[in-house]
């Protein structure tokens, strides 16, 4: 079977000479279709930078990404946005403050020529559990909870079969943080979409992801299952403290 | 039991809006002495607004009112500012939740933390900064020699916490309160930062009061646990019964936490019951 993602010895780094920072380095795995792929780390451990160059908003690395088994060219085209949709860690920062909720939803519809652009908006609002009505307000009107709703009814609206999620809960309370993960694990299971998650959050990773990896440092460190976190049956040192740090317990 | 450091009956916080008033904290009371409290609740439960009211650092338009708000047989609502510069970072202090916003982007961190020193303790230039080189040891940063003629933007996120810790208890306040001080931080990084915090808490003596929105880390560190909801506190319990809270907010906030040992098909979302607003007598 061939995976819906997969990364090949992903290298990013940023400056020159001294100043030189190895953000990823040779980074691989492989995520299936259908399944939810989640990376830990630290800040600064290069997570956050793989979804970046997946999408295309950072092309200065070097190895190979590829989507159902297909390479990706430095440009990525058109249709790519189709297959693959991204959301942000700060719904207060990725929605347009000037533009009401139904002009941030037109745009990727005028973009790439869809049709019934009313009815796809109200049909997408409601899949992430807003009225229709909420077309016609401006984000500040809406929480932050609701707001996060939006990014989200925003990349599914041009029906990709890829979503990655960056951080896509730390900015929320947990309260409103359980109803956001439980519609992207419904949305998962009805779409049928393959999520690659990135979180610092293991409580979060554990519950979203069957498969995790942890990144240090620019490097995945290591690959586990979803069971093995929760049993602690982490190979590494670096896994374990993290682990340890996240049962809010003092490392042994 | 002895006479506690701070007691706040029926404090009361409101904003003026279009419609009259509307009510940020709506009769909080709690009494602490030299123990380690923790305030959980969600974004505008009131949390921050009750730590912000005792500092009397709310915004002028902001109405307070209390039927008693005593430190150490002072009356904080009567105070007048000259007192309140006192105890303000003197005799009560206050760490807050962003290192990168809360430090003087133009000052070194040695001048940060001299300032407090000198102002609070009275002390000469040259004690403050060998007092403020102890401070910064006692913080466990490893080279304060170098670290005290960084600036701000020098430093990571933990290293800008402790250097705040240190700034804010140098000058031995009585009570510390700390607004999520480690919600801008990492995991791993966390636990140091609060060690830490307690660590210098206990050996000042001084009473803790810890604000935040994350129920393990607060069952864990502290001693007693307040639960607000829409401005008022739902539950008072010790921090070791949190599982078994009675209230259904409580229950509700343990319950949408993803949980790591075990595997859930669903996560609860707390519903707010409406009941909760009504004023409770």
């Amino acid at each position: 079977m061939t995976s819906a993602l997969e990364i090949i010895g992903l290298s990013i780094a940023f400056g020159q000479g001294n100043s030189r920072v190895q953000a990823v380095d040779h980074a691989s795995f492989r995520v299936e279709p259908g399944r939810s792929f989640g990376i830990i780390g630290e800040s600064g451990s290069g997570k956050s930078t793989i979804l970046r160059a997946i999408t295309g908003l950072n092309d200065a690395y070097t190895g190979e990404i590829l989507i159902d088994g297909k390479l990706l060219q430095a440009r990525r085209s058109k249709e790519f946005f189709k297959t693959v949709q991204m959301v942000f860690q700060d719904p207060y920062a990725s929605l347009h403050p000037r533009r009401m909720i139904r002009a941030t939803l037109a745009e990727p519809l005028e973009i790439h020529n869809f049709d019934q652009k009313d009815q796809r908006i109200s049909q997408v609002l409601r899949d992430v559990g807003l009225a229709p009505e909420f077309a016609y307000r401006y984000p500040h009107q809406l929480s932050g909870g609701q707001r996060q709703r939006v990014a989200v009814a925003r990349a599914l609206l041009l029906e990709p079969r890829i979503l990655l999620l960056d951080e896509p809960s730390s900015a929320l309370d947990v309260s409103v943080q359980a109803g956001v993960l439980n519609l992207l694990d419904a949305l998962r299971r009805t779409h049928g979409l393959t999520y690659v998650l990135v979180s610092h959050d293991l409580r979060v990773v554990a519950h979203m992801c069957s498969r995790v990896a942890v990144m240090t440092q620019g490097k995945i460190i290591e690959e586990l299952s979803a069971d093995d976190l929760r049993n602690q049956s982490a190979k590494t040192e670096y896994t374990r403290q993290l682990i340890q740090a996240s049962r809010g317990k003092a490392p042994a | 039991m002895t006479e506690p450091l701070l007691s706040v009956r029926n404090l009361r916080v409101a904003y003026p809006s279009a419609h009259g008033y509307s009510d940020a904290l709506r009769g909080v009371s709690f009494n602490i002495g030299q123990e380690k409290l923790g305030i959980v609740g969600e974004s505008g439960s009131g949390k921050s607004t009750a730590g912000r009211a005792i500092m009397r650092l709310l915004p002028p338009k902001a109405v307070v009112t209390a039927d008693e708000m005593r430190f150490a047989g002072i009356d904080l609502l009567a105070a007048s500012e000259k007192q309140m510069r006192d105890i303000r970072g003197g005799r009560i202090a206050m760490v807050l939740q962003d290192p990168r916003y809360a430090l003087n982007p133009m000052k070194t961190v040695e001048a940060q933390i001299m300032e407090s020193c000198h102002l609070h303790a009275k002390c000469s230039r040259a004690e403050a900064r060998e007092q403020s080189l102890a401070m910064l040891e006692d913080v466990h940063i490893r080279d304060p020699k170098r670290v005290t003629k960084l600036y701000p933007h020098e430093l990571s996120g933990g290293m800008g916490q402790r250097v705040m810790i240190a700034m804010m208890l140098i000058a031995r306040p009585e009570i510390v309160i700390a607004d999520e001080p480690t919600s801008a931080l990492d995991v791993t990084v966390r636990r140091q930062i609060l060690d830490i915090l307690n660590e210098r808490v206990e050996a000042q003596g001084a009473g803790l009061i810890l604000i935040s929105h994350d129920l393990p880390m607060v069952a864990d560190f502290c001693d007693r646990v307040l639960v607000m909801y829409g401005g008022q506190i739902m539950e008072e319990l010790a921090a070791s019964d949190l599982d078994k809270a009675n209230h259904p907010y409580t229950v509700a906030l343990n319950e949408s936490l993803p949980p790591l040992d075990h595997k859930v098909e669903k996560l609860t979302v707390p519903d707010h019951d409406p009941c909760w607003l009504e004023q409770i007598q």
